[in-house]
């Protein structure tokens, strides 16, 4: 019996430690004697210079050991991840509300943390730049503009029958992992030992080094597991993991720097908030000719990842739907807030909701249902996107028919209309929307990935590779893929913590590509390792090498068979060694910026989602009646961990576009800093009938680790029927006639403000 | 110096009785299974028991418990206890895993009080409780589950 091979629903690796308080994570480490505490003194300003900084009364404070500022910083000051503009501490210039100008260590947490508020300091502020259009309209760019297209779009619109436009305003997403940012750093005789909540170790390391102006090799990163990184975490948990280092160093001190809820949420990026808007052409029967797309990205004050998150926005602007003359264009605006990052989906999600508010608006308009004018503009296979990539193995047609039939969609309609026509203050709404989400990292480079594999001469497994579990399952499923291949019960393999001196030079754990990249990675260790105990048996028995197979806990050869415990010590003792790497870097991908072309995917993940929604029209609120979910994994190598992936996916997703509200004030100051004021979704948000499946018979058609698919961003985007849904509802105030605009997060002010429109128009 | 009581045993613990029952927990008991979320009773992450009622220790002024039976998830060992944490596996609710403890300090206190809850009474029970996974049907479902072993 196979226990724990690819395929199998089995348990995450973690799940007796999780239900028994077991599972440890940075903050519950065991500190060394004497370990001293982190905290940083921010700026009460958004803009300007600091004219006084009087740290006196911090130094003076009880139990500080040391207080330091850029000045302190020997090696690197700016720790901007792809681009400069991230200075590890305030220069003198303020950037945005918050931002890190000292940082002080002390005996306890409480006294770091008193220390850090007796800071005099003074500025000469400037107003603020907060508002996206005010920043593109003066031009304020992180990052240049990035065009692509193809065909001529603008004359393709002004041919068409019928043109159209519509803006949105997308808001951004706090990440709100349960476990906040923290790093314990320990000096070591080289340089120092880090252990950070991080989804990226290797960069980490490197800036770590470079901010302490010492080699690589001197810094040594571990990561067990995240308690949720959601993309906060794949850049920004660099500079955290940067001061506690600084301070183990100067103070040659261990030093943890845990952020307190309140500072997590004022200093750290979020989901770049969008501006977006539309023109397009399209015939009577509400086909695009031809589309103009611009997508604005508020990065907030520095650039950080906002090129690659922009650039993805453009990528799924077009989402499913094919745009035989598209101009898409993206721009990065500088304000004065947070950097802005990289969060599940990583600008795909604000790109997507142009095009899907546009579907909903020639359905408007050529009184059509919305999900015909979806259907109508689906991608056919072979057809290309805007940038150039050729569609192969489209399963969503496939994936909406079984959809449409298994959640009654019709009939569902008729029903809905009825109850619009008789009910007098609530209204129901619905709608199915699909998701095609490109999978591979923008960036090339990126898409390579590193395993490491020992076997003992007791036939344990050691496994290590270059990705972090932040609660996806990666480990579980990278740990599936090495019983497979070596064809043992999953409990003979062991999986550790990620750690930069074991697999260097790794990527972050980031664009779902976790499974793909480093469970290839693992797989080429193990088949190393395979071939050489095949020679070996070979050689000792004198039977073809081809004889040999591992299945079942055992080598079995021509003739006879091993436990596989006995073969490791064979091996052992015939010198074989038993340690190898394994390596992968993803085929096929390329992107030529300049020429705006190429294949940046190596495929897509689909998926669709049937939403029901019912808002009371006096008031605004409103409530998700049942939800259904068809999405494609290929091949699941764990239907268990994978659904789990879709189901809270979809939730996240709904709540980044129904009850999640970062606000701002005027100073650019967050007033929305811990879960009283902004409302993440709770058990009594989920939809009463929620029924996910995972789409069936469908390998991927390209050569993914067993042929499976990425799955944690994509259905993040599938909570985008919750939104259509909702502008559905509104619209059967005008009769079906009008498209209200609903900028998200849909509140219920937003929603009641959309109602109020709509029956404005009602004639 | 303080003296509490925590998962059956009595133990003394150098703290001031201002201090939140959190950090006695995991900085002086060093029973790490109890998490910080938020520190304003408004995630769920550091529920405990005390007298078999789920508080949050964040707030919980460590000084206004000693006398009373704290349990935390290191000790909580009780016929629902156990069921929770098997449906909770058999069911792969944790994703992430850090907001766990919480979630099944409070799903245990209601199955003890409400052998049989409905939706209604888990979404009351369990709304103080988030999870940024959102693992919430699985927690609804493993409720549930728990409720049926329990019969």
């Amino acid at each position: 019996m196979k226990q724990g091979h690819a395929g199998q629903a089995i348990p995450h690796d973690s799940a007796i430690r999780h239900v028994s308080g077991t599972a440890r994570y940075v903050d519950d480490i065991p500190l060394p004697l004497n370990t001293l505490h982190a905290m940083v003194g921010t700026s009460t300003c958004a803009a300007g210079h600091i004219t006084q900084l009087d740290l006196s009364a911090v130094k003076s404070s009880a139990g500080v050991k040391a207080v330091l500022t850029l000045d302190d910083v020997t090696g690197h000051k700016d720790i901007g991840p792809v681009f400069p503009g991230d200075p590890l501490l305030s220069t003198g210039e303020i950037l945005f509300y918050g931002q890190p100008i000292f940082v002080v260590a002390a005996d306890t947490y409480q006294n770091a943390r008193r220390a850090a508020r007796k800071a005099k300091i003074e500025y000469t502020p400037q107003t603020p730049l907060l508002d996206v259009k005010q920043a593109l309209h003066q031009q304020r760019f992180v990052r240049p503009t990035h065009i692509f297209g193809q065909g001529n779009a603008q004359a393709a619109i002004q041919a068409a029958p019928i043109q159209l436009h519509g803006e949105q305003y997308i808001g951004g997403q706090e990440h709100f992992y349960l476990e906040g940012q923290v790093s314990l750093a320990l000096p070591t005789e080289e340089g120092v030992m880090v252990y950070s909540s991080t989804q990226h170790p290797s960069e980490l390391q490197k800036l770590v080094a470079e901010v302490l102006h010492l080699p690589i090799h001197a810094v040594t990163v571990e990561m067990r597991r995240m308690g949720g990184g959601f993309g906060g975490k794949e850049t920004q948990a660099a500079q955290w993991a940067c001061l506690a280092a600084l301070l183990a160093l100067k103070t040659q001190q261990a030093v943890k720097l845990r952020l307190p809820r309140a500072d997590d949420m004022s200093l750290t990026g979020k989901r770049h908030p969008f501006w977006n808007q539309y023109t397009l052409g399209c015939d009577e029967e509400g086909k695009i000719l031809g589309a103009m797309i611009q997508v604005v990205g508020e990065c907030g004050y520095s650039p950080d990842l906002s090129d690659a998150i922009v650039d993805r926005a453009m990528f799924h602007s077009d989402n499913a739907y094919y745009l035989p003359n598209a101009h898409i264009v993206g721009q990065r605006c500088f304000t004065n807030t947070v950097s802005h990052t990289a969060f599940r989906g990583f600008g795909g999600p604000q790109g997507m909701m142009i095009i899907e508010q546009a579907m909903d608006d020639i359905a408007r308009r050529v009184g059509k249902d919305p999900l015909d004018i979806r259907k109508l503009n689906l991608y056919q296979e072979q057809q290309t996107t805007p940038y150039g990539q050729t569609i192969e193995y489209f399963v969503l047609p496939s994936i909406i028919e079984q959809l449409e039939y298994s959640s009654d969609y019709w009939q569902r309609r008729e029903g809905i209309k009825l109850f619009n026509q008789t009910a007098s203050h609530v209204k129901k709404g619905l709608a199915l929307t699909p998701v095609k989400f490109g999978i591979s990292f923008t960036a090339q480079h990126l898409n390579q990935a590193g395993a490491l594999i020992h076997i003992y001469t007791d036939g344990s497994i050691h496994l290590n590779h270059g990705g972090t579990e932040m609660g996806q399952g990666l480990n579980i499923k990278v740990a599936q893929v090495v019983a497979t291949e070596f064809g043992v019960d999953i409990e003979r393999v062991l999986i550790s913590a990620t750690r930069t001196d074991k697999v260097p030079n790794t990527s972050p754990t980031a664009a779902s590509s976790g499974t793909d990249l480093n469970g290839k990675a693992a797989q080429q260790a193990a088949q190393i390792l395979k071939a050489r105990i095949a020679e070996c048996i070979a050689t000792e028995y004198q039977v073809p090498v081809e004889s040999v197979e591992f299945v079942n806990n055992q080598v079995r050869y021509l003739g006879g068979a091993l436990s596989f415990a006995e073969v490791a010590n064979l091996a052992y003792l015939h010198r074989v060694s038993l340690s190898s790497t394994g390596y992968y870097k993803t085929p096929l991908i390329h992107y030529d910026r300049k020429a705006g072309k190429g294949r940046p995917f190596f495929y897509y993940a689909m998926g669709a989602a049937v939403s029901e929604v019912q808002i009371d029209t006096l008031t605004g609120e409103y409530k998700v009646l049942r939800v259904d979910i068809l999405h494609d994994v290929g091949t699941s190598l764990n239907p268990a961990v994978d659904q789990g992936q879709i189901e809270g996916g979809f939730i996240q997703g709904m709540g980044w576009l129904t009850t999640e509200e970062l606000m701002w004030n005027q100073e650019g100051r967050l007033l929305s800093t811990s879960p009283a004021t902004y409302k993440i979704p709770a058990i009594s948000d989920t939809p009463p009938v929620f029924n996910v499946a995972l789409l069936k018979d469908h390998p991927n058609g390209v050569a993914t680790i067993y042929h499976s698919k990425a799955v944690g961003e994509p259905p993040f985007m599938l909570a985008i029927s919750v939104w259509s849904a909702l502008r559905d509802a509104i619209s059967s105030l005008s009769h079906y006639k009008m498209s209200p605009r609903l900028d998200t997060p849909a509140t219920p002010e937003r929603v009641l403000r959309a109602v109020l429109e709509s029956r404005a128009h009602n004639p | 110096m303080l003296t509490l009581n925590i998962n059956g045993a009595s133990k003394e613990l150098d703290v001031t009785p201002d201090m939140p029952l959190l950090w006695a927990l995991r900085d002086h008991a060093l029973l790490t299974g109890t998490k910080y979320g938020c520190g304003m009773a408004q995630c769920g992450a550091c529920t405990v028991h005390v007298d078999g009622q789920p508080i949050r220790s964040c707030i919980t002024p460590v000084g206004s418990v000693a006398g009373k039976a704290i349990t935390t998830i290191e000790g909580v060992q009780s016929t629902a206890a156990k069921a929770v944490q098997d449906a909770w596996q058999t069911l792969n609710v944790p994703q992430c895993g850090y907001c766990q403890s919480g979630q099944i300090m409070s799903a245990v206190a209601l199955l003890e009080k409400n052998p049989k809850p409905t939706d209604v009474d888990i979404d009351q029970a369990m709304g103080g409780n988030i999870c940024r996974c959102a693992t919430y049907p699985r927690i609804r479902a493993a409720i549930h589950q728990a409720a049926k072993t329990l019969g």
